[in-house]
C-alpha cells in the first residue's frame, strides 16, 4: 500500500522546471532550429583558430578577389573566395563569429545588469528617483537607437569598443523598463509582503525576494538583445563607426563592398548572410523562449 | 478631451529639454574646446584662442552658456557649420525633403503590402500564408538593412540593369527644386521621362528602408487580428449571421487596427535612423548621408543640430501618435 502512494505521488510531482520548459520550448520547430544555430555558432567562435583554414589577415596578393571553390576559378584553398587584398573569406567570417557573439555577449551583459539594477531600485524605491530614472530612460528611447549610438560614437571616437558601449547604453531603456515594471507587479503580493514581515532588508527584498520573479522577460528581452546588439554593432561596422579594418568583423567587411559588386558579389553575400543567419537565430530562440515562459500560454 | 490633449502635451517638455541636454552636452564631452576644434591641427596661439572663447560666450558658466542654446535654439539657430559655415537649420532644411520622400515611400511600401499580409495571415491562421508571411518578416526583421541594399543593388541594377544605383535623378535631367520632392518636382517640370527617372532612382532605397516596418507590421496586424477574432463581439457578429467578410473587414479590423496605428507611428524613428543607412548605400542625399559625412568631417555643430531636430520631430511624432489613439480609443482619453 505504501509503495502505491509513493508511486502516485511521483507521479503527481511537477515535472522538472527544465524538463517543463524543454517541453514547451521544443514545440517550436523554428526556436529549436535557432537554438542549434546558435550553438554552432559558438563552437565556430571558440574553434576559430582550428577551423579557419588560414589566417584572417594574410593576404594572399597572387589571389586577388578569388572566387569561390564551386565557381571557374576558384580552388579548394579558398573556400568562399578571397577579398580585394588577398584574405580569405570564410578564414574572416569564422574569425567574425568571435567578434559579434563577443559583442552581444558584453552588450548583453552591460545592459542587463545596469538595466536590472536601475529598474529594480526604481521599481521598489518610487518617487522622485524613479521619475528621474524613467525620464531619462525616456529621453534615451526617443532618439532612435542607430543615431544615438552614433551621437556617442562621435563623442568617443570611432572603435569596437566604443561602439559596443554606445549599444549598451542604447538598449538600456528596455531593460530598465521591463524590470521596474515586473517588480511594481510583484511588489504588493502577499509573499513579498510576508518577507518584509519578516525583516527583510531593502536589499535583500529587491534581489532576493523580488529579482528571482521578474526574471522570465528578462530572459527573452536578453535573447532578443543579442540579436540588436549584432545587427547594430554590424552597421556600426559598416559606416566606418565600429571595429576598424583590417578587424574580420562582418560589418566592417562590407563596408567598401560596395565598389567590388559588379565584380565580386562573394565578398558583398557571404558576411550579410552571416549577420543575417546569427541575428535570425537569435530572434527565433527568443520568440520560442518567450512562448515557453509565458505562463498565459501554458496548458 | 481637451484635457487629455492638455496633459500629453505637457509631457513632451520634459523629453525635449532631455535631448536639448543631450546635444549641448555633445559639444562639451568631445576631448578639447569647440576653438580647438575649429582651429584644427594648425592650433591657434592663446591670445586669439581665448578672444575667440569669449566672442563664442564659452567662457561663461555652464547654465549660462546653456540657457544662450537654448534660447537659440527656440529661435531656429542652430550655429553655423564648421566646414560650409552655413546654418545648420539652412543646411538640413535643404536636404530633409529628400529623406521626407525617401521615408514616406517607404512607408507606403510598409503599410500596403505589411498590414494586408498581416490580416490575411490572421485571418487564415496555421495555414501555407500564414507561416510563409511569418517566415518572411521573421526574416526581415532580422535583415542587416546595408547588406539587404547592397543586394538589391547587385540582383535588380548590376544583374537585371532595371534601376541606377544611386542619386535622386539622372544627370540628364536639370530640374528645378520647387517642392524639394523629386517625384513632385519631376512631374511637374514637363520634361518626358523625368518623373520615371526619379520613380526608378526612388523604388530601391524605399524598398530597402520599408522592409524593416514591412516585417513589423505584418507580424503586429496579424497577432492583433489573432487577439481580436477571440473576442465575444466578433462572435456574436458571426451568430448574428453576417457574412464571414463583413465581420473580418468591419468589426475585427477597425478594432485590430488600433495598435497597429500606434506601431506605425513609432516606427517612424526607426525609419530616421535607417534613413542613414540606406542614403549611404545609394548616395541619397538626404539628412542621414548628411549626419554621417558631419561626424566623418566632426562637424560638431552640424551633429548636434542634426541629431537635435530629428529627436524633436520623434517627439512630436510620438504626441501625435500618443493624441490619434486618444482619439480612435476613448478608454485612453479617461483613464491614466
Amino acid at each position: 500500500m505504501s509503495e502505491t502512494s509513493v508511486a502516485t505521488r511521483a507521479a503527481l510531482a511537477p515535472p522538472h522546471p527544465l524538463k517543463e520548459f524543454w517541453k514547451y520550448f521544443s514545440e517550436n520547430r523554428g526556436a529549436v532550429i535557432g537554438l542549434y544555430f546558435i550553438i554552432f555558432a559558438i563552437l565556430t567562435a571558440v574553434f576559430a583558430d582550428v577551423l579557419a583554414p588560414h589566417s584572417p589577415f594574410d593576404q594572399y596578393r597572387e589571389a586577388l578577389l578569388q572566387p569561390p571553390v564551386w565557381m571557374d576559378g576558384g580552388s579548394t584553398q579558398f573556400i568562399l573566395g578571397t577579398d580585394d587584398v588577398g584574405r580569405d573569406i570564410m578564414s574572416r567570417l569564422i574569425h567574425g563569429a568571435r567578434l559579434s557573439l563577443f559583442v552581444g555577449v558584453i552588450v548583453v551583459t552591460l545592459s542587463l545588469a545596469v538595466g536590472i539594477i536601475l529598474g529594480v531600485t526604481a521599481g521598489y524605491f518610487g518617487g522622485i528617483y524613479e521619475i528621474l530614472i524613467m525620464r531619462l530612460m525616456d529621453i534615451i528611447l526617443a532618439l532612435p537607437s542607430l543615431l544615438l549610438a552614433l551621437a556617442i560614437v562621435a563623442i568617443l571616437g570611432p572603435s569596437l569598443q566604443n561602439a559596443i558601449l554606445a549599444i549598451a547604453i542604447v538598449v538600456l531603456p528596455h531593460y530598465v523598463r521591463l524590470t521596474r515594471a515586473s517588480v511594481i507587479g510583484e511588489k504588493n503580493k502577499d509573499y513579498v509582503t510576508a518577507s518584509r514581515v519578516c525583516g527583510s532588508g531593502p536589499f535583500r527584498m529587491m534581489f532576493s525576494v523580488l529579482l528571482p520573479n521578474c526574471m522570465a522577460p528578462l530572459i527573452v528581452q536578453a535573447t532578443l538583445g543579442f540579436s540588436t546588439a549584432i545587427l547594430d554593432a554590424a552597421a556600426l561596422g559598416f559606416l566606418g563607426m565600429g571595429a576598424q579594418p583590417p578587424t574580420p568583423e562582418w560589418g566592417a567587411m562590407l563596408a567598401n563592398a560596395l565598389q567590388f559588386i559588379q565584380r565580386a558579389w562573394w565578398v558583398v553575400t557571404f558576411p550579410g548572410l552571416a549577420i543575417l543567419l546569427t541575428v535570425l537565430a537569435f530572434n527565433l530562440a527568443g520568440d520560442g523562449l518567450r512562448d515557453a515562459l509565458d505562463p498565459k500560454m501554458k496548458r | 478631451m481637451i484635457q487629455f490633449f492638455f496633459r500629453r502635451f505637457l509631457h513632451i517638455f520634459p523629453a525635449f529639454i532631455g535631448v536639448t541636454l543631450l546635444t549641448f552636452s555633445l559639444i562639451h564631452l568631445i576631448p578639447g574646446d569647440a576653438v580647438e576644434l575649429r582651429a584644427g591641427e594648425r592650433g591657434i596661439d592663446p591670445a586669439r584662442h581665448a578672444a575667440m572663447k569669449a566672442e563664442m560666450g564659452l567662457d561663461k558658466p555652464l547654465y549660462v552658456q546653456y540657457f544662450r542654446y537654448i534660447g537659440n535654439v527656440l529661435k531656429g539657430d542652430l550655429g553655423k557649420s564648421f566646414v560650409t559655415k552655413k546654418p545648420v537649420m539652412e543646411e538640413f532644411l535643404t536636404l530633409f525633403p529628400a529623406t521626407l520622400e525617401l521615408s514616406f515611400c517607404a512607408m507606403i511600401f510598409a503599410v500596403v503590402i505589411g498590414v494586408p499580409a498581416g490580416i490575411i495571415a490572421g485571418v487564415k491562421r496555421g495555414t501555407v500564408f500564414d507561416h510563409t508571411v511569418m517566415g518572411a518578416s521573421l526574416t526581415g526583421y532580422s535583415m542587416p538593412i546595408f547588406w539587404w541594399g547592397l543586394l538589391m543593388i547587385l540582383f535588380f541594377s548590376v544583374h537585371l540593369g532595371w534601376t541606377p544605383v544611386s542619386g535622386r535623378i539622372s544627370a540628364l535631367f536639370w530640374i528645378d527644386v520647387d517642392t524639394g520632392f523629386m517625384l513632385i518636382d519631376a512631374f511637374r517640370s514637363n520634361e518626358p521621362g523625368a518623373f520615371k527617372s526619379a520613380l526608378s532612382h526612388l523604388i530601391l532605397p524605399a524598398i530597402v528602408l520599408g522592409t524593416i516596418p514591412l516585417a513589423v507590421f505584418a507580424r503586429m496586424t496579424r497577432s492583433s487580428m489573432l487577439e481580436v477574432l477571440k473576442e465575444d463581439y466578433v462572435r456574436t457578429a458571426k451568430a448574428k449571421g453576417l457574412s464571414p467578410t463583413r465581420v473580418i473587414m468591419v468589426h475585427a479590423l477597425r478594432n485590430a487596427m488600433i495598435p497597429v496605428i500606434t506601431v506605425i507611428g513609432l516606427q517612424t524613428g526607426v525609419l530616421l535612423a535607417g534613413a542613414i543607412l540606406t542614403e549611404t548605400i545609394f548616395a541619397w542625399p538626404g539628412v542621414g548621408k548628411w549626419i554621417l559625412e558631419s561626424i566623418n568631417r566632426r562637424d560638431y555643430p552640424s551633429i548636434q543640430g542634426g541629431i537635435l531636430i530629428i529627436a524633436t520631430l520623434i517627439i512630436f511624432v510620438n504626441l501625435g501618435v500618443d493624441l490619434l489613439y486618444g482619439i480612435i480609443n476613448p478608454r485612453i482619453r479617461y483613464t491614466s
